[in-house]
């Protein structure tokens, strides 16, 4: 393994949020956990300074660095701009939210330090290129959601949800190493590429069921990271436990570092290219369409019908989110290049949206101090601008026009239609009139109960600039959307076409 | 008649489709408690499509098939969707009866107290929603329009409906996005397999999918037509509404405020019989006529089902909403023929129903304000009480069991002449609705306006002079097009004509 000066210049963003980790850790330290406002500017300035790093050179071709253990391409690139960027905005959300910034809250400098950390993390996700880095990135992540989740360390849910989250973690972490484990034993690589290329020597007899189980295996680490059914049973009560930012960030976030790794350990390591959509050649006798389908299909039909009955609407997002998980694997399934486009356009889409409800959902409990759906009731007469915002993410995230979510369920449902996945195309729609079942239950009560308490939600000036903030977006794509799409486009090409 | 331009040919459409939304966006800026000027904002912008749709319509060359007034901009140049709009005669008569009824019901309105601002912003959303998909030619347009319409809808029951309005307003949103998804999955496969004839890629362009010479191979397969035709037919069929999807209707229209209930039955169902004519008989010709009869058959039941279930309804309102079901069974019986008195008969079904239902809900709506209740059996002699009232709404119940000389009957007459030639025992079962028609409507006359006087309702003052000014007009029209239907009828003539000679025998 040859490491060269040369190819730290492309990873200067992901350096920058690493040492802003550091800086952040140290000015806790200094400050004994009581200026936090010094640790939070110094977050956001490392997250800015990354982001214009990353933005000021934007890798043209495929940068392979530190001996091909991780990648810096335009996929890469298009990931870690939209981690940066919600990572912003899960700092200013966080910063807004009592449930991390109120009076008793302790750490709060330390929680801003593990979010430049997870930023981090989740950027070396979407680069790797090599089985110990996918494994090492994928715990990084897991780790630091782990405590994240069990911030709140007094609270009963909080510390429920994070062992929850640690022990399926740790079983899904260690199948997947095992998964993992199998692949170097086949080939005797550990890099994704190399791996393909003694795949393709070998004949496929010899490698059938190992090569079988060990993607089987993988599949199960990274469909725990981004809830696919049937892993993902923490899910739930993880998001309710945890404080709501990083219930936030955890939909925003990991779930589309998941998604990326997905995409680049598929189609570098067991794709051939030239095969289409019946590219995976991995094990012939096995129909991965129809396998990854299936998955799809059980995924977002659990999800929505599990949402129905849901009371807490973190609860309910989180079951939502499982439901986006199984849309945005139908793009996946089909192993189209129209597909993997409508996925990464569709997450860049998710992550506004779902911020934007989960932002709604901070500033009620702000109030309250709770999640009930019931606590909606009257909103829209007490605070008119967030129960509008409010409704313009739910409808986006059921997928009606003028939204955001519209456009990226048609891109979605256009690569099924396309490659006449009749059936999957036919569910999808139909879960997204389920959904809208749910979703419409919380306007129902914003707009049609009405409520005792009057006044305000006295939320502060930056809470609601950045309400409007997402929630124009998720408007403005539902109208236009070209230069985003052609983003999502560009950063494929590579990947795909070398 | 260039006297009366306002605006210009080629941008009069998009000017129509969206001052409602600036008039939306002019009333969200104003404050919550200026009740007045939310009221005159949306009567003011409302008047514009008013006048746009009339210079529309007194300017429109009526010999010609084609489009008219179109306008074409790129809009998302990846997937090849355009801003493309345009009317022919078929959509200028629904234009005409959006604007009208929009109108008038923003003057029906003028009395509601609860968050106006919302209301009237709401309803001008809507209005573009609705002349938005009277006038696309880009069917990714057209679904946003579609769509767009369902969120305003949804609200104005909800919110300012009756007792069981979220309910009603939930069934609606359901229905009709079922509905819709799985237009969206039939016009995505169109997408893909419609040959752009001047680029050789994907289109949305409807009129280049009415072009069988575009179609790729995998849609000239029959099968496949009379899936994505029936896809296509369920969406539309929802709104309309046929059996057996009708169950959202007598919710949605009893539930919903009076102005909401007209613009339901008046513009909202012919959106569902205006989708066929527009995308799924001219796309899909042969499968049009592969399910002819089953339309015929379904336009027999909703004749007369919605005609015997109007007469067991005690309260007014359902009786009307039920009567829609009905009349909008005469518009499919026409549609199903495929010959021009039938295709007549059903635009003109189309335009009457909407003026005639805008008619009986607003005369519903103007009881419902003075007594808070609609039971037919609470009222009686208010011909005594109310005679303006009384002969206004007997005038519109005249016209809906289709009394020769008012509006509705030429409609129903053209579809029975169309359609006896070519089917005859569907038709003859279908006559029946006429008969049930009449009992339901006179039965009702004689139970509201005749015998004695409830005393509760002795002091019960007649119609004002604002409700006078949302009725009359629509009363003008109807005795009109039923003494003389030629304004519309040459209007969509040489449209329907071309549709016709489109459909293979």
């Amino acid at each position: 393994m040859n490491l060269r000066w040369s190819d730290t210049v492309y990873f200067l963003p992901e350096a920058v949020m690493a040492l802003t980790f550091v800086v952040c850790v140290v000015l806790d330290i200094i400050a004994r956990g009581r200026r936090n406002r010094l640790t939070v500017l110094a977050l956001w300035s490392g997250t800015v300074l990354s982001l214009a790093l990353a933005l000021a050179d934007p890798p043209r071709g495929s940068h392979p660095i530190f001996g091909q253990m991780v990648v810096v391409d335009p996929f890469a690139h298009f990931f870690r701009v939209l981690f940066l960027i919600v990572t912003m905005l899960v700092t200013a959300m966080s910063y807004s939210s009592r449930e991390i910034m109120g009076e008793d809250r302790e750490h709060k400098g330390e929680y801003y330090s593990f979010l430049a950390a997870l930023c981090f993390g989740m950027m070396v996700m979407a680069e790797s290129t090599d089985l110990l880095m996918l494994v090492l990135s994928i715990e990084l992540v897991s780790v630091i959601s782990y405590i994240m989740a069990g911030y709140a360390r007094f609270s009963l849910r909080s510390t429920e949800a994070s062992l929850k989250y640690v022990l399926y973690g740790s079983v899904s972490s260690g199948v997947m190493l095992f998964g993992a484990a199998i692949f170097f034993g086949l080939t005797g690589q550990t890099g994704f590429v190399a791996i393909s290329a003694k795949l393709a020597a070998l004949p496929a007899q010899q490698t059938g069921l190992a090569l079988l189980v060990a993607t089987l295996f993988v599949l199960a680490g990274i469909g725990y990271k981004i809830s696919a059914v049937p892993f993902h049973f923490w899910t739930p009560d993880v998001y309710e436990g945890s404080p709501t930012p990083i219930t936030a960030l955890f939909a925003a976030g990991p779930k589309a570092a998941g998604f990326a790794l997905l995409i680049r350990f598929f189609y570098t390591t067991l794709v051939q290219q030239t095969h289409g959509v019946e590219g995976l050649r991995v094990v012939e006798q096995i129909q991965w369409p129809w396998l990854l389908a299936l998955m799809s299909a059980v995924t977002m039909t659990y999800g929505n019908l599990a949402a129905l009955r849901q009371q807490n609407i973190k609860r309910m997002l989180a079951y939502s989110s499982i439901a986006h998980v199984g849309y945005l694997l139908m793009g996946f399934v089909l192993l189209t290049e129209a597909g993997l486009q409508a996925i990464l356009f569709y997450l860049i889409v998710y992550a506004i949206m779902n911020l934007g409800a989960f932002l709604v959902v901070i500033a009620l409990n702000n109030r309250v101090g709770s999640e009930d759906i019931d606590d909606y009731a009257g909103l829209s007469s007490r605070e008119p601008l967030v129960a509008v915002a409010m409704t313009i993410f739910l409808l986006s995230l059921t997928g009606l026009p003028p939204t955001a979510g519209f456009i990226g369920k048609f891109y979605l449902f256009a690569a099924v239609v396309k490659s006449g996945m009749w059936w999957l195309a036919l569910l999808g729609v139909m879960n997204s009139v389920i959904s809208l079942y749910y979703y419409m239950r919380i306007p129902k009560a914003m707009y049609f109960a009405s409520t005792q308490e009057t006044g305000g939600l006295g939320l502060a000036r930056a809470h609601i600039v950045i309400l409007v903030l997402l929630a124009l977006p998720v408007v403005l794509l539902g109208l236009y959307w070209s230069p985003f799409k052609a983003m999502a486009d560009e950063s494929l090409r590579r990947l795909l076409w070398g | 008649m260039p006297g009366l331009e306002i605006v210009s040919r080629s941008s009069l459409l998009t000017w129509m489709a969206f001052v409602p939304l600036i008039g939306a966006a002019a009333i969200i800026a104003l404050p919550r408690a200026s009740r007045g000027a939310h009221r005159w904002v949306a009567l003011t912008t409302a008047a514009v499509p008013l006048l746009l749709a009339i210079q529309l319509f007194l300017t429109f060359d009526r010999a010609t098939p084609g489009i008219q007034f179109s306008t074409q901009a790129e809009w998302i140049k990846s997937f090849n969707i355009q801003y493309f709009v345009g009317v022919d005669g078929i959509s200028v008569t629904m234009v005409l009866l959006t604007a009208l009824l929009s109108f008038l019901c923003i003057i029906a309105s003028w009395g509601i107290e609860k968050a106006t601002k919302g209301y009237f912003a709401l309803f001008l959303l809507l209005e573009t929603g609705m002349l938005g998909v009277f006038i696309s030619l880009d069917f990714f347009l057209f679904y946003v329009f579609w769509e767009v319409m369902l969120l305003p809808m949804y609200f104005l029951i909800g919110i300012w409906g009756g007792p069981r309005r979220e309910y009603a307003a939930i069934k609606f949103f359901l229905y009709t996005l079922f509905g819709s998804v799985l237009m969206l999955l039939a016009l995505i496969a169109l997408y893909f397999n419609v040959k752009d004839p001047v680029t050789g890629g994907h289109t949305f362009n409807m009129l280049a999918m009415m072009n069988q010479a575009n179609h790729s191979a995998w849609l000239l397969n029959s099968g496949v037509r009379h899936i994505l035709f029936l896809g296509l037919f369920v969406g539309f069929a929802i709104k309309v509404p046929i059996f057996p999807f009708h169950t959202w209707l007598p919710d949605a229209h009893v539930e919903a405020p009076t102005a909401v209930s007209v613009i339901l039955a008046g513009v909202l169902l012919k959106m569902g019989t205006y989708g066929i004519f527009r995308v799924c008989y001219p796309m899909l010709p042969d499968a049009a006529r592969w399910f002819s009869v089953p339309l015929a058959i379904l336009g027999a039941i909703n004749i007369v089902y919605g005609a015997c279930v109007a007469m067991a309804q005690t309260d007014m309102k359902k009786l009307v909403a039920y009567s829609s079901v009905s009349h909008m069974g005469y518009v499919c019986l026409g549609m199903a023929v495929f010959n021009e008195a039938g295709f007549t008969g059903a635009m003109m079904q189309m335009f009457n129903h909407g003026c005639i239902t805008a008619m009986l809900f607003l005369m519903v709506g103007v009881i419902y304000d003075r007594t808070h209740h609609r039971e037919i059996s609470g009222f009686g002699g208010l011909m005594m009480k109310m005679p303006r009232y009384s002969s206004l709404f007997s005038l519109a119940l005249f016209a809906a069991l289709g009394l020769p000389g008012l509006s509705g009957f030429v409609g129903e007459a053209l579809v029975f002449v169309g359609a006896f030639r070519v089917y005859q025992t569907v038709t003859i079962i279908s006559g029946l609705g006429i008969i049930i028609g009449a009992a339901y409507v006179l039965w009702m006359l004689q139970r509201v306006f005749l015998g004695p006087l409830n005393p509760k309702y002795e002091k019960l003052p007649d119609i004002s002079l604002r409700e006078m000014l949302s009725a009359v007009p629509i009363a003008v029209i109807v005795v009109l097009l039923g003494v003389y239907p030629p304004p519309i009828i040459d209007m969509i003539k040489v449209s329907l004509v071309n549709l016709l000679r489109h459909i293979p025998a």
